[in-house]
């Protein structure tokens, strides 16, 4: 069941001199097994949005529901919630606290009740899932490097096993390495039907994962659609301070130069076909 | 979660008290502490209370956020009210219950306590209210100046201080951002007994002190690589100086404990 959210605001420290609305009214619906993408500025509302949907902040106004679950209906049993909507935060390393990493891994299943070999069975999977070794299980989770952190930290939500997986900025700060092994495994996590949103500023990221891309601005959603759609407002994401991928910018510059290319395209394995083409059917005269 | 703490938290403003030089606001803040204390009967506490409530006019503050500072101490205040009026040994006895009882002037000195500690509250939070906590430690500094004659380290302690207020706001900003990151992994702060209450915070404390730490390492390198080096010929951005405001102010204050000091003298009180 999707996540569904209706004319959505969060309005923060309200009523004092510091009051800033974060969110105004935004209505989306986050379907199962989408893989979601979502950019805007700094400070456009993208992170408050994302912690509503695990039910961290209650919306001021506005509704709400995952899975039918009303998250500002107190009766409602946010663990449960918590159970099907993994969060990772930006920076998730910093997180970590207990003496080993299987240990710390075990935090988030050993709160949902989980325990014995069930427990040691989801950290393993968690573990391999994000590509740490065995043997780092029994370390203190302090002496690893920065992207091994990351990993334990990931791992740590993974084990909960969410339907729904939210990232925030996940590969802020990897080295391409570890960049590449994060987006590798969102891929396949989204492959094996868990649903992904993630909020990020690489528009290269955005435009190799995502079906289905939104975009904030001033706490609002500012667009909305597949990412063909999204990536063809190119003056508009300027505009709210955002780039193009990489796809879409060399589109652009192949359409000034008198190419017809569909205002979709955003991806090289789009142009390339194109391009092959021309050099087929043209020859050298074009160049 | 952590949002509505105003202790120490400072409301920017242009207003005339806003304005005032970080010293004199001290100073003047000290000396309405020990009039406070100084003060006798109600017309006093009544002068002391309606001079707070014009400065909160004149500065523009919503007085609702001095009375949302009195909140954490609102316990104390009960406290010493219901200390004050069973055990005062005074002598026009009211009521007698077993051998507690309550006399006239137990009322008369709970009331009078209670009222110590709401405008003792309310006048050092006028302070802080008004002042950035830089320009605040800078003042103190700067009244601390006399003492380094002595060996006191002024500017140490100041630029500690400084350092420690300016890190209150990140570090609750840290908590809040550990605790949510923990609450969606199933953590769970607000409910169980006072143990498991306890027991939940390790998660939240590792973190934050191993955060805490590496921001103070990173602090000191960068005020190295600044090369700071202590307060000695150290020259400032800004230069404190006192204005006619600050003199108003004096007399102001002044005048109130002229006032409340004649009442002390009159023969009812």
């Amino acid at each position: 069941m999707p996540i569904v959210l209706e004319e959505l605001s969060h309005v923060y420290m309200e009523g004092s001199p510091f009051e800033s609305v974060a969110l105004d009214k935004v209505s989306l619906t986050i379907e199962d097994g989408e893989f979601v993408g979502l950019i805007g500025h700094t400070g456009s509302g993208k992170s408050t949005l994302v912690q509503h949907l695990n039910g961290l902040l209650k919306p001021t106004s506005g509704k709400i529901t995952v899975d039918g679950l009303d998250l500002s209906d107190k009766e409602t049993d946010m663990r449960e919630v918590r159970r099907r909507v993994g969060l990772v935060f930006q920076y998730p390393e910093y997180q970590l606290f207990e003496e080993t990493v299987r240990k710390d891994i075990a935090f988030g299943p050993g709160n949902l009740g989980i325990n014995g070999e069930d427990l040691e069975a989801r950290v393993r999977l968690a573990a391999a899932q994000v590509g740490l070794e065995e043997e780092l299980l029994d370390k203190s989770p302090f002496e690893l490097s920065g992207g091994q952190k990351r990993r334990v930290a990931i791992a740590g939500v993974l084990a909960m096993q969410p339907k729904v997986l939210v990232l925030d900025e996940p590969t802020a700060g990897l080295d391409p390495k570890g960049r590449e092994e994060l987006i590798d495994l969102m891929r396949s996590l989204n492959a094996s039907g868990v649903t992904l949103v993630m909020v990020s500023h690489s528009m290269n990221d955005v435009a190799r994962l995502c079906s289905r891309v939104l975009v904030m601005n001033h706490g609002r959603l500012a667009l909305s659609g597949s990412a063909g759609e999204v990536f063809s407002h190119g003056k508009e994401l300027k505009e709210m301070g955002l780039g193009l991928p990489d796809g879409a910018r060399l589109a652009a510059l192949l359409r000034a130069q008198g190419w017809a290319i569909p205002d979709t395209v955003y991806k090289f394995d789009q142009i390339e076909p194109l391009i092959e083409q021309r050099l087929l059917k043209g020859g050298r005269q074009e160049c | 979660m952590l949002s509505n703490i105003t202790v120490g938290q400072y409301f920017p403003g242009n207003s005339p008290v806003h304005r005032m030089d970080p010293r004199a606001k001290i100073l003047l803040t000290v000396a309405l502490i020990v009039l406070i204390f100084v003060a006798q009967g109600f017309v006093g506490y009544a002068l002391i209370a309606l001079f707070v409530l014009g400065v909160t006019r004149l500065s523009g503050i919503n007085p609702k956020f001095l009375l949302k500072g009195l909140k954490p101490i609102l316990f104390i205040i009960a406290f010493t009210l219901i200390l004050n009026l069973f055990f005062y040994q005074g002598e026009t006895v009211l009521v007698q219950l077993g051998f507690m009882r309550i006399t006239l002037e137990g009322v008369y000195y709970a009331a009078y306590m209670a009222a110590r500690l709401v405008l003792l509250v309310m006048s050092t939070q006028m302070m802080t209210l008004t002042t950035s906590p830089i320009a605040l430690t800078d003042g103190l500094e700067s009244l601390m100046k006399p003492l380094s004659r002595l060996g006191f380290p002024g500017h140490e302690l100041a630029m500690m201080m400084s350092i420690a207020l300016r890190f209150i706001p990140t570090l609750l900003e840290e908590t809040d951002k550990i605790m949510k990151a923990q609450t969606a992994r199933g953590a769970d702060f607000e409910s169980g007994n006072l143990i498991n209450r306890a027991k939940a915070m390790v998660p939240l404390l590792v973190p934050l002190f191993v955060s805490a730490f590496r921001r103070a390492d990173d602090l000191a390198m960068a005020m190295e690589a600044r090369c700071y080096r202590g307060g000695n010929q150290r020259t400032r951005l800004k230069v404190l100086k006192f204005s006619k405001l600050d003199g108003y102010a004096a007399l102001m204050t002044a005048g109130l404990c002229a006032l409340v000091l004649l009442e002390r003298l009159m023969p009812w009180a």
